[in-house]
This record gives structure tokens, sequence and C-alpha cells, in this order.
């Protein structure tokens, strides 16, 4: 059912809800908060893909958004039962309210479960000292969703806090897993590492930085190729040359010393599925943190002083994919 | 029923007796004489019933209710001052008696300010309304909260009460316990095998209970400065609950037994031996809370600019018993909080050990027994479980019971229950004198304490949950508030 409140307040959403929830029955599995800033272009799209995630994270969505009008006032449209698992409320926030969310999202937060803050668009710069992002322990940002992504991430880099994350290290996880485990059949030196991405491909340049602070050897990235996203990534080592080449962002061909080559499904993903998989975890991601340190280190010191040293292959550390 | 103009009558009390009829739970000779200052005959009177009843009761208003409901109203007006107005009530009682046969058995409802009891019972005294010794038939008389705002007071008002009336005809309201949640946490306590083995120091970390309001003081100001929030809320709702939950389990339920095990435990509660690191007061700010903008504590009407009314109020509790020792109970109640929410939270020890590694229990937190008054009346219970993925890691989930799901029979206003135990005579629910004693026992010294320092409360941002000190009092223990 889809119940829809004008001029409203937290108290009266609230009343609805449970109101809501009785009439349709719906028992409150719900497992944590998922809250949504984002604003009007985007919102079809955010809501399919909070569906989506709900199916398999059933949890409460407050999407958020600012209407224009100069009236302070909030407006709420209640989505429970029927096709959405758990519920989603969308909060359309006008005139002064809207440099006030927080004090309607505050009150609409589950009882002592999670809560994550996502922006799927633009982001502010710290996360964390956001208004809304400072009421969550796990806050999503999404680089690739900003005007110029390469320049979000680093931005993102800077005022990193424990519980950031963005979905441009999502959209690496099957990168990483392939390379992860191309490396542990060929434990040898690596002499140098080269990647090839789309122009502005933020996800190239953090995989850059990850390999980078892993493996402690040069790694090298061109962002000047037709894409789509991340097409080619080659370890180069004394036996030979490890290389996956991905041109058509859905197959890639992966091949290696005295292997012969094979065909590897690499598909770019779309956000429900990078959301989904990244709400599986809500504890703070280290491995993150480190490569975007990483990154800046790349950044602020483009020729790192040990660039010419082989690096080591690091032992394998259990499971180096998150 | 005296100050029957005032809000509660108008809002609670009359409506609960319509409902109270309409369940067909009052004797068909049911009267009910309102005192009132006003100018008013029968009729108006009815009308003013009839207009809260319409207004606010729960049961469908149904018209043959209401007119056997319309036979037994009379008003009485005058002042609560003079005698004269407690002469005309005496006739007006006795001729209600001979129409409706009431039998003699009168209850008295004081919905007044306490500072006019004196003058109230010592009128009844003055007028032989009240005979203290005559069992049949009966004379009781029903007073609300505060009991008192101090031990001493506490002590006077208990003394004017009793010497009109018998300690046993005494019946003081804590509506709270009237509510169908908190009599079914003694069920969930004592009828069940599964809870008593956990309710312990062996498995309870700590309790917290929390009485959040998201409201102001709106209209209550005259009432509420100087009163506060640990006067107001926690020497009675938040005490009483605590009794319920960390009493030992009585032989019967009956009024006596009932209540020595709520005198035994609140007898073993102490306040915290550090008043500085385990207290914390706090008074609302002006802020949006819930979208709305909202006006400060001292901005409010009728409230002095240099007030030091707290509008939060966060205590510890200790429990100097073999059950109870070393767990703290944390008891805080607010006025502009987030949300309106009323539970008991039971937190537990963490497991003794896990067999897992660090990132795979990083989402878990402490399993909890949540039993939430209101809204949503209802249990939750909440564990870790494993999040379906090839890797294993746990996370929190609730398994959750709903009042309103498994009942679907509306249950009763509190006030209904509470009314209705008054005309039978059934205790059990009702606060005795010694327990509202023992309550301010705990809370004096704490009052004391913040009396002396002679300081502001510390400012919160309206629609927020407290003042950093609150936050402190735990965290200064390794323990932090859940967000209800």
């Amino acid at each position: 059912m889809i119940k829809t409140l004008k001029g409203t307040t937290a108290q009266g959403i609230q009343n609805a809800i449970t109101a809501a929830r009785r009439d349709v029955g719906a028992a409150s599995g719900l497992v944590f908060t998922l809250v949504v800033i984002t604003d009007l272009r985007e919102y079809t799209s955010v809501l399919e893909a909070c569906i989506d995630a709900s199916r398999e994270h059933p949890s409460r969505v407050l999407i958020v958004t600012n209407g224009a009008a100069a009236a302070d006032r909030v407006d709420a449209e209640i989505h429970l039962g029927e096709d959405v698992p758990g519920e989603i409320i969308s909060l359309r926030f006008q005139g002064d309210l809207t440099n006030h969310r927080e004090s309607v999202v505050l009150p609409l937060l589950l009882p002592d479960s999670p809560v994550i803050a996502w922006w799927p668009g633009t982001s502010p710069v710290s996360l964390a000292d956001d208004p809304l992002g400072s009421l969550a322990i796990r806050r999503i940002s999404d680089s690739m969703g900003a005007a110029d992504p390469i320049d979000a991430l680093e931005v993102r880099a800077r005022n990193m806090t424990p519980g950031d994350t963005d979905l441009t290290w999502t959209r690496l996880t099957p990168w990483r897993a392939l390379l992860v485990s191309a490396l542990d059949q060929y434990p040898s030196k690596l002499k140098d590492i080269s990647i090839a991405a789309e122009v502005d491909n933020a996800a190239g340049v953090l995989l850059a930085s990850w390999l980078d602070d892993r493996l402690d050897c040069n790694v090298s990235i061109d962002t000047t190729t037709k894409g789509p996203g991340i097409t080619s990534v080659e370890l180069t080592m004394d036996e030979g040359t490890i290389s996956i080449r991905r041109s058509d962002g859905k197959m890639a061909s992966y091949s290696a010393p005295k292997t012969p080559a094979r065909k590897v499904a690499l598909p770019r993903r779309d956000i429900s599925q990078l959301l989904t998989e990244e709400l599986r975890r809500i504890d703070p991601d280290d491995i993150l943190q480190n490569a975007m340190k990483q990154l800046l280190r790349r950044v602020d010191h483009p020729e790192p002083a040990d660039a010419s040293a082989d690096g080591a292959i690091p032992a394998a550390k259990g499971s180096q994919v998150e | 029923m005296f100050g029957v103009t005032g809000d509660l009558a108008h809002k609670k009390l009359l409506p609960a007796i319509y409902d109270l009829a309409n369940r067909g739970l009052l004797p068909p000779g049911f009267g009910l004489v309102g005192i009132a200052r006003r100018d008013w005959d029968d009729d108006d009177f009815a009308n003013y019933c009839l207009e809260a009843v319409k207004e606010r009761a729960r049961t469908p208003f149904r018209e043959e209710v209401w007119a056997q409901l319309h036979e037994g109203l009379r008003v009485v007006t005058g002042d609560l001052t003079d005698e004269d107005t407690y002469a005309r009530l005496k006739e007006t009682l006795r001729v209600l008696d001979e129409e409706q046969g009431t039998e003699g058995n009168h209850a008295y409802y004081l919905s007044i300010p306490p500072n006019r009891f004196e003058a109230v019972i010592s009128n009844l005294r003055k007028a032989q309304l009240v005979d203290k010794e005559q069992k049949t038939p009966w004379n009781r008389v029903v007073i609300e909260k505060p009991f008192g705002h101090d031990l001493r007071s506490a002590i006077e008002l208990e003394e004017t009460v009793e010497s009109v009336f018998n300690a046993n005809s005494v019946f003081r309201i804590d509506h709270y316990l009237g509510k169908e949640t908190v009599q079914n946490m003694l069920a969930l306590r004592f009828a069940n095998q599964l809870f008593e083995p956990v309710w312990n120091r062996n498995y309870v970390d700590h309790v917290q209970i929390t009485m959040a309001e998201d409201i102001g003081i709106g209209g209550r100001a005259g009432y509420y400065d100087g009163v506060g929030a640990a006067r107001d809320v926690i020497q009675n709702h938040l005490l009483q609950l605590l009794a319920l939950i960390a009493m030992e389990e009585p032989t019967s339920f009956d009024a006596a037994q009932l209540r020595s095990e709520k005198e035994k435990v609140l007898g073993a509660a102490r306040p915290p031996t550090d008043l500085k690191s385990h207290t914390a007061r706090g008074q609302y700010l002006a802020g949006w809370a819930g979208g709305e903008k909202v006006k400060g504590y001292l901005e409010e009407d009728g409230i002095s600019p240099d007030s030091t009314t707290e509008t939060y109020a966060a205590i510890r509790v200790d429990i100097d018993n073999r059950r109870w020792a070393d767990v703290p109970f944390y008891l805080r109640t607010a006025k502009r909080m987030p949300r309106r929410v009323t539970e008991i939270a039971l937190m537990m020890r963490p497991a003794p050990h896990l067999p897992f590694n660090a990132t795979q229990t990083e989402a878990l937190g402490s399993n909890a027994l949540v039993m939430r008054i209101q809204p949503d009346e209802g249990v939750t219970l909440r564990f870790g479980a494993k999040v379906p993925a090839t890797q294993m890691e746990i996370r929190d989930v609730t398994m959750d019971f709903q009042y309103g799901n498994s009942f679907a029979e509306s249950s009763p206003e509190a006030y209904e229950r509470l009314i209705l135990d008054v005309f039978l005579g059934d205790p059990p629910l009702f606060p005795q004198a010694r327990e509202v004693e023992q309550s301010w026992e705990i809370l004096d010294p704490i009052l004391d304490y913040w009396d002396a320092k002679r300081r502001q409360p510390e400012g919160y941002v309206a629609g927020s949950w407290g003042p950093p000190s609150g936050k402190t009092m735990l965290t200064r223990d390794g323990r932090a508030w859940r967000r209800p």
C-alpha cells in the first residue's frame, strides 16, 4: 500500500507507519535503516535500487529529497507491503526545513539497529560530519555519480572516516577477486603493473591504489581509453605477463604465462547489485581505508621514493577479497 | 469528582467512565457527582460530560448507554474551601443514594493539585461525609501524583489523607501501572519458564528504563516549573517499573503479596554513590523537533527565564541483593526527545567465549530483551544471526511480538482498569504509602545534590536524545544508551 501525508511531522509519519503495518500485518524483521540522500532527478532509479536491495536486506528505507517550495514543510509517502519487502518512506523537504532534515529522520530510525546513509549522486565533503551522515555507522557515497569522479574520489580519500565507503570500491570486487586468484598461482616477484581505463574512471584509480598498497611495486594507470570502465590490467613478472582485457564491459579475456587464454565473465553491474552487495557488510572496511591512504600518497607524491625497487608479493593474508 | 472541569477529567476520566459503562462494567445505579466552581445545573454538567465522551471515548457511542449514565449525573457548584459546598454535596449524595440505590458506597476522586487536598479533606471530615472506621458502605479516596515533592512532604500528605480515610481506602493512581503492557510484564516474567533463569546478574549486564516524550511542557507550565522531570516521572512511573522488573516472584497476586515484594526490592535499591558521575540533568533548548520549529524551555509561556527546572533526568540505581548485585539500572526521562517511547531493556552480558574472529562478529551487539510499554506495545528479543553469504558474518536480528497483532481486542485505557479497581476495592496496581516513601528515599539525595549545585541544567537541543552528560554517564561505565 502507498500512503501519502502532506505537511506532516515525524510523529505523524510514525503513527502512519504503525497503522499501516498493523493493516498489512507485516512483521518487523527489519535489519537496519537506510537513509538515502538524493535529488528529484534521480528519484525513480534510486527507488528501484532500494526496492531491489531490500529484497535481500528487509529494511526501513528513508529517501530524503529537497523540493523547491518556500514553506517549511515535509511531505511523506509510505510504501509498505505488496511488492515492497520492507518499508520505503520518501520524505520531501521544503523551505527552511531542508536545513534541518535530521530532525525528521532521527525519530524515524528503527530502534537500536544500524543506520546506513547512501548518497547516490553528489555527496558532502565529509560524510561523517554531515547532519544525516552523522546518524549512520556506515556511509556510502558514489564518486561515479559525481560530475568529476576522480576528483570526488580524492575528496572522499582526504575526508575518510572509518565507516565511510564508496560504491567505486564495490565495483572493483570482481576485478579484485580475479586478480587475487591470479596472483595466488604465481607467487613470484612482480615487476610492473599497468592499468587502462576509461576517461574519468575513478574505479581504475582506486584499483591502482589498492594494488600499489598491497603489492609494493610500481603501478601505472592510463585513463585515456574509450572504456567502458576498466579495460585492462597487466601484471608483469619474470615468467611473463598476466593480462586481463575487457573491451565490452561484459566479458574479459584472461591470459597468463604457460596457460591458454580463457574467457571470464566480468560484467559491469548496476546500482541495485552494487548496493545490495555493499549492504552485506556493515563494519568499517579496513582494506579500503588503506587503499584510500595509498591513493592520497600517489596524488601527493607522484614519484614514490621506492618506485624502482622490485616489490615482493606479500604472503597471502587470508582472504584478500572482501 | 473534584476538579471535574480539569484537563485530566475531560480527556481521560469522563471518557473512561463511559467506556466502562459501555463494556457493561458499571453497576446499574452508578452515579457521578461533579464538584465545580462554575455556574452550572445538572443539564450543563451532563452536556459537558457528553462532549468529553464524544470527543475522547474509545468505544463507539451508544445512545442507551449514555441514557443510563445520564440518569446518575449531578453537579454541586461552589468553592472547594466553602463548607456550604460540602453540605450541598452531602445532600446530593443522600438523594442520589435513594434514587439510584447506590447503597451509600462513595469514592472521592481528587483530580486537583495537591495543595488543595488539605482543604477538601478537612471539609469532608467536618461535613461528616466520611467515617474512617466504617467498612460498609465504603468510602474511598483516589489521588493523583505528585505524591509530595520530597520525603517530608509526602509523609505530610499521607497524614492529611489518612486523617480522614483508612489507609486501605486510599488509592494512589499511577496510570502507568494500569497499562496492559505493564501488567503483561508480570505475565512474561512469572507465567513463563523461558525468561526467569536468565533474569539475574549472571546473565543481565544492565537494565535501561526510558520514558521519552516528544512534546514540550505545553500548557503545563504552572504545574511543571519547579517540579521537573525527576519528580514528575522518575519518582513514580520509573521506580514503579523498576520495582516490577526487579522484584522477586510474589507467592500470589494479591495486593499484600505484590506490595511486600515491591517494598523489599525498593528497600534494596539505592541512589548511586558517586552522584556527580551517575546522574545527569538537562533542559531543552530551541530547535527543530520532528520537523517543527519549537521553543526552548526557558522561552515557553509561563516559565521564568532563569528557571533551573530540569526537563531531562537520568540516574543510575543499584540494587543490593543477590539477584542484582553489580547490575546497574539506568533510568532516564525527558521532554522534547526525538520520539515518544517508554520501554524497559534488559541488556545481556556478552557470550563468555566467541569461537569466531573479530571481523566476523564486528557487527554483533549484546543480546537484549526489550519490553515496549508505549506506543506499539510489545516485546522484542535481539540476538545475533549469520548473514546469508558464503562467508561467516554475524549481525543482530530481532524477534518481535506485537500486542496489537496477537490480540486484536483493543486493550482498555489504563484509567478504565484503575477506576474499575477502585470500585472493586482491588488494590494490587496502586502504590502504597510505604512505596511512595521508599521512592523518595532513593530520589531525595539526588535532588538535594542537584539543588546544592545551584547550577543551570545542561542544555540539549529539542529533538535530540539529551545532553552530553547523559551519555557520558554510561560511557563512563563502558556502556551506551540504546536508541529506543
